[in-house]
């Protein structure tokens, strides 16, 4: 909600004229001393006008307040009868329930709390209300886009959304980027069709490119239209800067330890400070280190998505009343709510990517016309390469927010089964409703009729399931479900976040009367742990988890049990720190622009730039458009390291396709090892012998082609695919989350839709879901488009150096070797190393 | 990360004894008994896909069937055996056999096609009695063996079962691996469950203490080969 300033000068490109305020509410901005805002004013016009309109704003513009006061004006001037008039769509349930809050005030002082009711609609609203709020829905309804997948699914829904005036989404740039966009998209089209003149509003934080959010917000059918733009420039430069202590920085790691004590002073100097890491275990690392320099016993809080709830909203509220100085945190606080009056932010490791700086940085002092302040801590010289990159590009307000994504099949799957709970549907008009979702404007009719097929009988070639299907087509044409029990099924089921299997962590009572045992009731729960990392502990293994070293006992049903790990002791198990948001192609190419360019150098800590020196003087520096290749011996093993800059996922991809080929090229790989800028392979035999004697080794090494028949081969057995198959399996319905009297665990769907994949891999590989999966693995886990990219710019701009030992750009990938590991790979090593073991055993 | 050890495929199959018998625990995850020249199979779960879409409305695909038949058309082509046990719960329920697809119903009389062909019956296909070809027994011996679908409460010596789809679990070096396997002592032996879509049972399962009260050796079945794993170094899930 608004606070105390004055009206910025901004021009909406809007065509509908300016609209005055109503009386009451005119009255009610002067009471506290504020004026409308141009691009609020802008709003209500395109309302009056009946329009749909984009408002994109950076954080403190009041966009919520312009997004709701059209349908305030029009509650105050209407009846106040009719059924709902707005509903108001956010990614986080918390979000709307804050929302709902904050409308008290204005809806109170503007003297409506007697004409206009409004409600919240999330998982945790009890089912009495929500079967109330249907049959008697409020004028306004905040929700989220699984509730709406719900709502219009239901069978009043037609009834209910009637009279629906307006949708509000919040946050939009944040919405439409994942499968939750696509369903979200597809639940928009179906309002379109339910209630004629319904007009939307998006409210965003700057992008890329608003045009594509422009369509999202509008049917695209008859023709690709979009909805009125309103952009509220600039507001206040952001003051943010690199943190340098002075101290020199390692050449690979994520811990930032050498910048911790300058945290700490920072934190000291300031009210309130929210440190943003990449990753849970860089939280709980962080948080450890600032509390061991904590002499001034300072209210540091931790806070992510693995921690107890209770927890988190304890951390919230401590926020909100204004009692902790800093709150080391993940992206769980990058969206939505002001917990507090935050007045620096610090994102400590590699920026990642412009846009979600900016937002970040956009958490401090949530006012649009004060600056707000930040520091970015690089945690190795590398990353400081990467934040001068941001730094540049948040200079010029760059965004690199991703593309518009084509509409997942998988999730419009769930949706078609959705849509026949609603009602009797004729193919024809689904798939033109659907087209009118942007992401699935190009859908082909072809494609569109394999989904309704696979959601009928599953898509089979083998026509096996016909009298089992679940929506079934009747001699009028028209597709219905086939009974109440499907319907049920798809409620239970609904929505895109798969969340990884979690296992709760909980503090074990040690056994009094049996030293070393523990007992495994009676203590509380911390949060949870994801199953993979779990399975990896054993018994006595020490980590860091909510703050403290914990030390395993063991898995108890669905439990992991700890202990608290005794003074002193150091974590032995050495947490992945790494990014899990790959380096985006806009910031990589900006480093690759600025290793490229000596003048730029004087703009680097010196530190970088002594290193770029030293690289330039013992190997070369890359062209901002060239691949360099280094290849050297090293300790018996031969190294061939490359720096396309494309991103940890795209170069382990990159590296499994290179030692496939040097397989078979006869050259004996035995291993590599990525992060995020580049990529070292190693093995017996001589690289640099043999690119010598061929010239045209290299090219044919990096060509185009590997993204064929070799992708292909390795994706088929590549346990990454298994798991985005997985997702695709359960978004589609393949398999149940959750089953109507039935509980099913996630360790039970893992095995399944592994088998799954093999079988329909060899009987069916055109199937729909594995089509899903590879569009996903193109852009997701695997990141074979951005890899194609990659491989389609170098070409014939290899440049390779044969030198004698490791080069300073080699260093920060070489000290990756051994860290990572990629599951499911290799597994008879593994069991040929167990089985050894046994040998040990019957030889000792 | 380092490469997958680059193993030929062997289906020389480790040679373990049972009460005095040659066991060849092969790749596929049947058993080999050479000196009968019988080939045993457990937990086959034909039409465990149309079985789901039949009962709960979820399509897994309907190629299990031809995938598990599939596999065993290898080992009986490679093996060449006289006889062929499914050690029970051959089909996934006792509808199964009437919903098998022409051609996979065609596949079954051709594996049979000269061979001695015995269905055991297990607790899932216990109404199976014709139909399907073959013969029907609870229990078959074989020279010191005893062949039955669940291992009896007192074990014979010589017991050879199924039942339980055993699975065991490794877990080094930050890498887990978990596969079907078969479990053996000195007088009994549980087979992997053979089916496409058939889950698995942790060894780590006290069911499994009860079954093998001294303590077991697990054959796991890798890609390349079976491994032989001591119970110690077998993790739970």
């Amino acid at each position: 909600m608004p606070k105390k300033r004055s009206p910025l000068p901004s021009l909406p490109d809007s065509p509908a004229p300016p609209a005055a305020l109503p009386a009451a509410f005119a009255d009610w901005f002067a009471a506290r001393g504020w004026a409308p805002r141009p691009h609020q004013l802008a709003l209500l016009a395109a309302a009056r006008a009946g329009r749909s309109a984009l408002l994109v704003a950076p954080t403190g513009a009041g966009k919520t307040l312009a997004g709701f006061l059209p349908t305030l004006v029009e509650l105050a001037e209407g009846d106040g009868k009719g059924g709902l008039h707005t509903l108001y769509i956010s990614p986080l349930k918390a979000l709307a329930v804050d929302i709902a809050r904050n409308l008290e005030a204005p809806v109170a002082g503007i003297g409506l709390e007697q004409r206009i009711r409004i409600e919240t609609r999330t998982g945790d609203t009890p089912s009495h209300k929500r079967t109330r709020q249907v049959a008697r829905p409020p004028h306004i309804l905040l929700t989220t886009p699984e509730q709406l997948a719900l709502l219009v699914a239901h069978r009043e829904a037609a009834e209910l959304f009637r009279g629906l005036k307006r949708v509000v989404l919040d946050e939009l740039h944040a919405l439409v980027t994942s499968k939750r966009g696509d369903l979200l998209s597809l639940g928009l089209a179906r309002l379109h069709r339910l209630a004629p003149g319904l007009a939307m509003t998006g409210l965003s934080a700057t992008v890329r490119e608003p045009d594509a959010l422009r369509r999202y917000l509008v049917p695209q059918v008859p023709e690709p239209v979009m909805a009125d733009l309103i952009t509220v420039a600039g507001g206040a430069r952001a003051d943010l800067h690199m943190l340098e202590t002075g101290r020199t920085l390692p050449l690979a790691g994520h811990t930032a330890w050498q910048s911790m004590p300058a945290v700490y002073d920072l934190i000291r100097t300031h009210k309130l400070v929210l440190v943003f890491v990449n990753t849970r275990l860089q939280a709980e690392y962080t948080f450890q280190e600032l509390w061991n320099l904590n002499d001034d016993g300072l209210a540091i809080a931790l806070h992510h998505g693995s921690l107890d709830a209770t927890q988190r909203r304890r951390v919230e509220a401590a926020m909100a009343a204004g009692v902790l100085r800093a709150v080391v945190c993940t992206a769980t606080l990058d969206l939505g709510i002001d917990w507090g009056d935050v007045d620096l932010v610090i994102n400590i490791g590699a920026p990642k990517g412009a846009s979600r700086i900016m937002q970040r940085i956009g958490r401090a002092n949530h006012r649009m016309d004060e600056p707000s302040k930040a520091y970015l801590v690089p945690a190795n010289r590398f990353e400081m390469l990467e934040c001068r990159a941001a730094l540049d590009a948040v200079e010029e307000a760059a965004q690199d927010t991703p593309d518009p994504r084509i509409g997942a099949l998988d999730v419009l799957a769930q949706h078609v089964l959705g849509m026949a709970c609603a009602g009797p549907f004729s193919d024809d008009d689904l798939y033109d409703e659907v087209r009118a979702a942007s992401p699935y404007a190009d859908l082909t009719r072809d494609d569109f009729l394999l989904v309704l097929d696979y959601v009928a009988t599953g898509g089979y070639a083998l026509r096996a399931y016909e009298r089992f299907a679940k929506i079934l087509r009747g001699p009028d044409g028209l597709w219905r479900v086939r009974d109440a029990r499907t319907a049920q099924q798809y409620r239970m089921n609904v929505g895109t976040i798969i969340e990884s299997t979690k296992v709760k962590v909980r503090l074990a009572r040690r056994n009094r009367t049996k030293p070393g045992a523990v007992l495994p009731a009676g203590g509380r729960v911390l949060g949870e742990i994801e199953e993979d990392f779990a399975e990896t502990l054993t018994v006595g293994d020490t980590f860091l988890f909510a703050g403290e070293i914990l030390r395993f006992e063991g898995l108890h049903e669905d439990e992991a049990l700890v202990t608290r790990g005794a003074p002193g002791t150091d974590p032995a198990i050495p947490s992945y720190a790494g990014s899990k948001f790959p380096l985006s192609t806009f910031l990589a190419a900006r480093v690759r622009a600025l290793i490229a360019d000596p003048f730029e150098w004087d703009r680097l800590p010196a530190q970088v730039a002594d290193y770029l020196v030293q690289q330039r003087r013992r190997s070369v520096l890359p062209g901002p458009r060239d691949l360099l290749v280094e290849t050297f011996p090293r300790a018996n093993r031969h190294y061939l390291a490359c720096f396309p800059f494309e991103g940890r996922l795209a170069h382990q991809t990159l590296g499994m396709l290179l030692t496939r080929r040097l397989e078979r090229a006869g050259m004996r790989p035995l291993g590599f090892a990525a992060n995020d800028y580049g990529l070292a392979i190693f093995g017996t035999r001589d690289l640099s012998e043999r690119i010598g004697r061929e010239p045209g080794f290299l090219g044919r090494l990096f060509a185009q082609d590997m993204l064929g028949d070799d992708l292909e081969e390795w994706l088929d057995e590549s346990a990454m695919m298994k798991r985005t198959f997985r997702q695709c399996a359960v978004i589609a319905g393949l398999i149940e989350r959750r089953h109507p009297g039935l509980r099913k665990t996630g360790r039970q769907v893992t095995i399944s839709t592994d088998l799954i994949y093999d079988v329909l891999r060899k009987h069916q590989p055109s199937h729909l879901l594995l089509r899903a999966a590879r569009q996903d693995a193109a852009t997701g886990l695997l990141d074979v488009a951005r890899l194609g990219m990659m491989l389609a710019r170098i070409q014939g701009r290899i440049i390779h150096k044969a030198l004698d030992r490791v080069s300073p750009l080699a260093v920060n990938v070489m000290l990756e070797i051994g860290r990572e590991r990629v599951y499911g790979e290799g597994a008879d090593e593994i069991l040929a190393e167990a089985e050894a073991a046994l040998l040990d055993e019957a030889l000792a | 990360m380092a490469l997958p050890l680059k193993l030929e495929k062997t289906h020389k199959a480790p040679g373990v004894t049972l009460a005095g018998e040659t066991l060849a625990l092969d790749l596929s995850g049947g058993l080999w008994l050479p000196e009968h020249r019988t080939l045993v199979v457990s937990d086959l779960h034909l039409e465990k896909g149309s079985a789901f879409a039949a009962r709960s409305g979820q399509f897994l695909p309907p190629y299990d069937t031809r995938e598990t038949l599939a596999c065993l058309h290898e080992a009986v082509a490679r093996l060449d055996p006289a006889r062929v046990v499914c050690l029970g719960d051959s089909f996934h329920d006792a509808q199964g056999p009437s919903r098998l697809d022409v051609a996979d119903r065609a596949l079954i009389a051709a594996l049979q096609e000269g061979r001695d062909w015995v269905w055991i019956s297990g607790n899932h296909d216990r109404a199976v009695q014709d139909g399907v070809g073959g013969r029907f027994a609870d229990i078959l011996t074989l020279g010191g063996l005893t062949l039955r679908h669940e291992p009896a409460a007192t074990p014979e010596p010589g017991e050879v079962a199924g039942h339980f789809h055993p699975v065991g679990k490794v877990a080094m070096r930050g890498r887990a691996v978990r596969r079907r396997c078969f479990v053996l002592d000195a007088r009994r032996l549980v087979m992997p469950a053979f089916g496409a879509l058939t889950g698995g049972l942790n060894v780590r399962d006290r069911t499994f203490d009860a079954l093998f009260p001294g303590g077991f050796t697990a054959h796991l079945i890798g890609d390349g080969r079976v491994f032989a794993i001591s119970r110690t170094m077998l993790t739970r899930d």
